[in-house]
């Protein structure tokens, strides 16, 4: 009876129309997929924003408007005496040298015909503030050219910057006392004659920080080599110290209460914020220890305690991948323990833990919050240092505490250049990661 | 008086290369193995058979301490490689995996070369003391696993890259390369294709004339083919153990009977 009942029922469904449940769990899978491309596309959308924003933000930075300007350098306002002594002429302040600036300006709109209503002293005030200075460095390394007269290049003033850059408009300046209208009308008119011009600024990328008056003087140079001194420490501390603690953990330690506790804590220390270290740095090594305040040597300790554990959760997953025939394998043969470790195991996690080091670096080298405590910004980091022993110990800022340290600032010149620094920093990043997988693919192919 | 000794033992045991007394094994609580008594003669192939989950290979890694690296792993009795206990405190398991030499069951060789894979041993051993030595010795392993043929053109390549039988083969090399005297296989041709197998099972015949050989092996046919000696292990037990032919024609134990029937396994 039931046999003759079942085919009966099968010859119903066909192959070609998909029954309820099977419609109902495609439905679901379909539904399910879609979410799964809607997430991804919210993601590449913020990804977007962001990449836009920053470039947007911060490519003016690596512009810059400087002023062309044939200088005569006046003997008797620069040298009194006449006998071209240098400790006579280091007498005079870059007050004195002013004048000169103001001289050059009415020379030159003179020479253009430029009819302006600014006196020379207002012409001069499109110059940074750091233009004096210039001068006054150039005189003293060339004493001889006193006399002459000499073409520089100055950077123009953040205000006229940003005005060729479109941050600063006519109806932005109605509040502000650095620039007027006629400034700028002369700003216009020596754009058109080619005497203010903007050019890529290595500056911005090579240079010191500056005051809070010279915005258009400020660059991430120094900051950047605090950061390499720090990633320095770091790496030369975390790597060796995070690979030993792995490969003892995972390879020599028996499973006992006490390596339990270790595992665990050491995952948990992966998760404490990055303030929390930098409040023990500021106990331990500089209150304590007293190492000196602001030193990337004391930044690099700190990151160090802050990258050891992702070194180490990473380097003991890439430990743990290698499959235990390889382990097996060398000791059947009668290598000994650490042999087996070091001839077989280490080689083939070394990918693993390259990629987990330079990720750990990346991070540290983003870190800011736990510079703020020992005191790695708040201060201009205005000399590179001049060697090895200065960069790890003489107070210095590291690149993120230098973006931080700018956009804290009030002038709006110094927010372009924070966005600038961002754009530095990720390109560091970026680069580092590219370089992990680079160096990962290689090794791979090796084994 | 030691030299005295140690030549009795010798002439003692010209008959059992390992001899194994009252072995038990235990993991954590459970035991493994219950009282095992094998004498595993010299320069014979000793296969061990039994169920999944027998104790055959878990005695198997006794013999070269391997169970040392399962921290749970206990092991009682006394197992004497030439009339030395084993699992003596004097007896460090490194010095005694290169007298004891294994293959695994899944072919492991190293990610490195062939060359490097046959070599490695003899290199942490100080097998050879010139490039020219550690060739020779590369050569003859090869040539030994019945490998060298087929690998002598490339022995700059990658082990991983060969056929599955021919990793094995490469195995065998690595492990026969340390000159050890013993030679354990834990089922070697199980990840093998019947021709490999057949490769293989003819190199173990041919290894037997150098070494003493001790298999574990699912395949009975495979037991009956290359050994000379069976033991049948079931459920941690020693059932039987004797000339494999007698084994497989005329079995004492109504289980060993069964096993050899299908009745059970």
């Amino acid at each position: 009876m039931t046999d003759r009942g079942a085919p009966a029922r099968r010859t119903q469904s066909s192959l070609f129309a998909a029954d309820r449940r099977t419609a109902r769990r495609n439905a679901v899978e379909a539904r399910f997929r879609l979410y799964g491309l809607l997430a991804i596309c919210v993601g590449l959308l913020m990804l977007a924003v962001l990449v836009v924003t920053i470039v947007t933000r911060g490519t003016g930075a690596f512009q810059q408007s400087f002023v062309t300007l044939t200088v005569e350098l006046t003997a008797s306002k620069l040298d009194k005496s006449g006998t071209r002594h240098l400790e006579a002429i280091k007498k005079v302040s870059t007050f004195g040298y002013a004048p000169l600036l103001a001289a050059a300006f009415e020379t030159k709109a003179a020479d253009l015909g430029i009819d302006t209503p600014l006196n020379p002293k207002e012409m001069a005030d499109l110059l940074s503030k750091d233009a004096a200075a210039t001068l006054r460095d150039h005189v003293l390394a060339h004493p001889e050219q006193i006399g002459q007269s000499v073409e520089f290049r100055f950077l123009a003033n953040s205000r006229v910057d940003g005005y060729l850059k479109g941050r600063v408009s006519r109806d932005s300046i109605a509040d502000d006392k650095n620039i007027s209208a006629e400034q700028l009308d002369f700003v216009d008119a020596l754009v058109a004659a080619g005497v203010i011009t903007k050019t890529f600024n290595w500056d911005f990328i090579f240079g010191a920080d500056a005051s809070d008056q010279r915005p258009e003087a400020a660059g991430m140079g120094v900051a950047m080599l605090g950061s390499l001194a720090m990633m320095l420490v770091v790496l030369v501390l975390s790597l060796p110290i995070g690979v030993a603690a792995s490969i003892y953990l995972e390879e020599f330690a028996p499973r006992t209460w006490w390596t339990d506790v270790i595992e665990v804590n050491i995952s948990n220390l992966a998760a404490v914020p990055s303030i929390v270290f930098g409040i023990l740095g500021l106990a331990v090594f500089i209150n304590y220890m007293h190492l000196p305040m602001s030193a990337p040597l004391v930044g690099g300790l700190v990151l160090t305690l802050m990258t050891l554990p992702t070194i180490i959760i990473s380097t003991r997953a890439s430990l743990k991948a290698v499959p235990p025939s390889i382990r097996d394998a060398a000791l059947g043969v009668g290598a000994s323990k650490m042999q087996s470790v070091f001839h077989h195991v280490l080689p083939l996690a070394a990918p693993g833990i390259l990629t987990g080091t330079i990720i750990g670096l990346a991070q540290a080298l983003g870190e800011t919050a736990p510079l703020l405590l020992i005191g790695m910004v708040g201060f201009i980091a205005s000399n590179p240092p001049d060697s090895i022993a200065g960069a790890l110990l003489s107070p210095n800022s590291a690149m993120p505490a230098q973006i931080y340290e700018w956009a804290k600032r009030a002038d709006p010149a110094f927010y372009e250049r924070a966005w600038g620094g961002i754009i530095i920093l990720l390109a560091f990043l970026i680069t580092m990661n590219t370089v992990a997988v680079i160096l990962r693919r290689r090794f791979e192919r090796r084994w | 008086m030691n030299d005295m000794t140690r030549l009795e033992n010798a002439l003692d045991v010209t008959e059992a290369k390992i001899s194994a007394r009252g072995v038990q094994v235990f993991y954590g609580d459970t035991q493994a193995i219950r009282d095992v008594d094998v004498e595993i003669a010299d320069k014979t192939v000793t296969a061990l058979i039994g169920p999944s989950g027998c104790g055959k290979s878990t005695f198997l890694r006794c013999l070269n301490r391997m169970n040392d690296t399962i921290e749970s792993c206990r092991v009682e009795g006394t197992i004497l490689l030439d009339g030395e206990d084993i699992y003596d405190r004097r007896v460090d398991p490194v010095q005694l995996r290169a007298k004891v030499g294994m293959v695994f069951q899944k072919p492991n060789p190293f990610p490195k070369s062939i060359y490097d894979n046959v070599a490695y041993g003899p290199r942490i051993h100080g097998l050879a003391r010139t490039r020219a030595e550690l060739d020779e010795i590369v050569e003859r392993a090869l040539r030994r696993a019945a490998l060298w043929t087929e690998a002598k053109d490339r022995l700059s390549e990658p082990g991983t890259g060969l056929s599955g039988g021919q990793q094995q083969r490469l195995c065998i090399a690595r492990a026969v390369a340390t000159e050890p005297e013993v030679l354990l296989m834990d089922e070697p041709c199980s990840a093998l294709d019947p021709i490999a197998t057949a490769q293989v099972e003819e190199l173990i015949d041919e290894l037997r004339q150098n070494y003493s050989v001790v298999i574990v092996t699912h395949s009975m046919q495979q037991a009956a083919r290359v050994s000379q000696k069976t033991a049948f292990f079931h459920l941690g037990n020693l059932v039987e153990f004797g000339e494999t032919g007698h084994i497989f024609t005329n079995p004492e134990d109504p289980r060993t009977e069964a096993y050899i029937t299908g009745r059970i396994g």
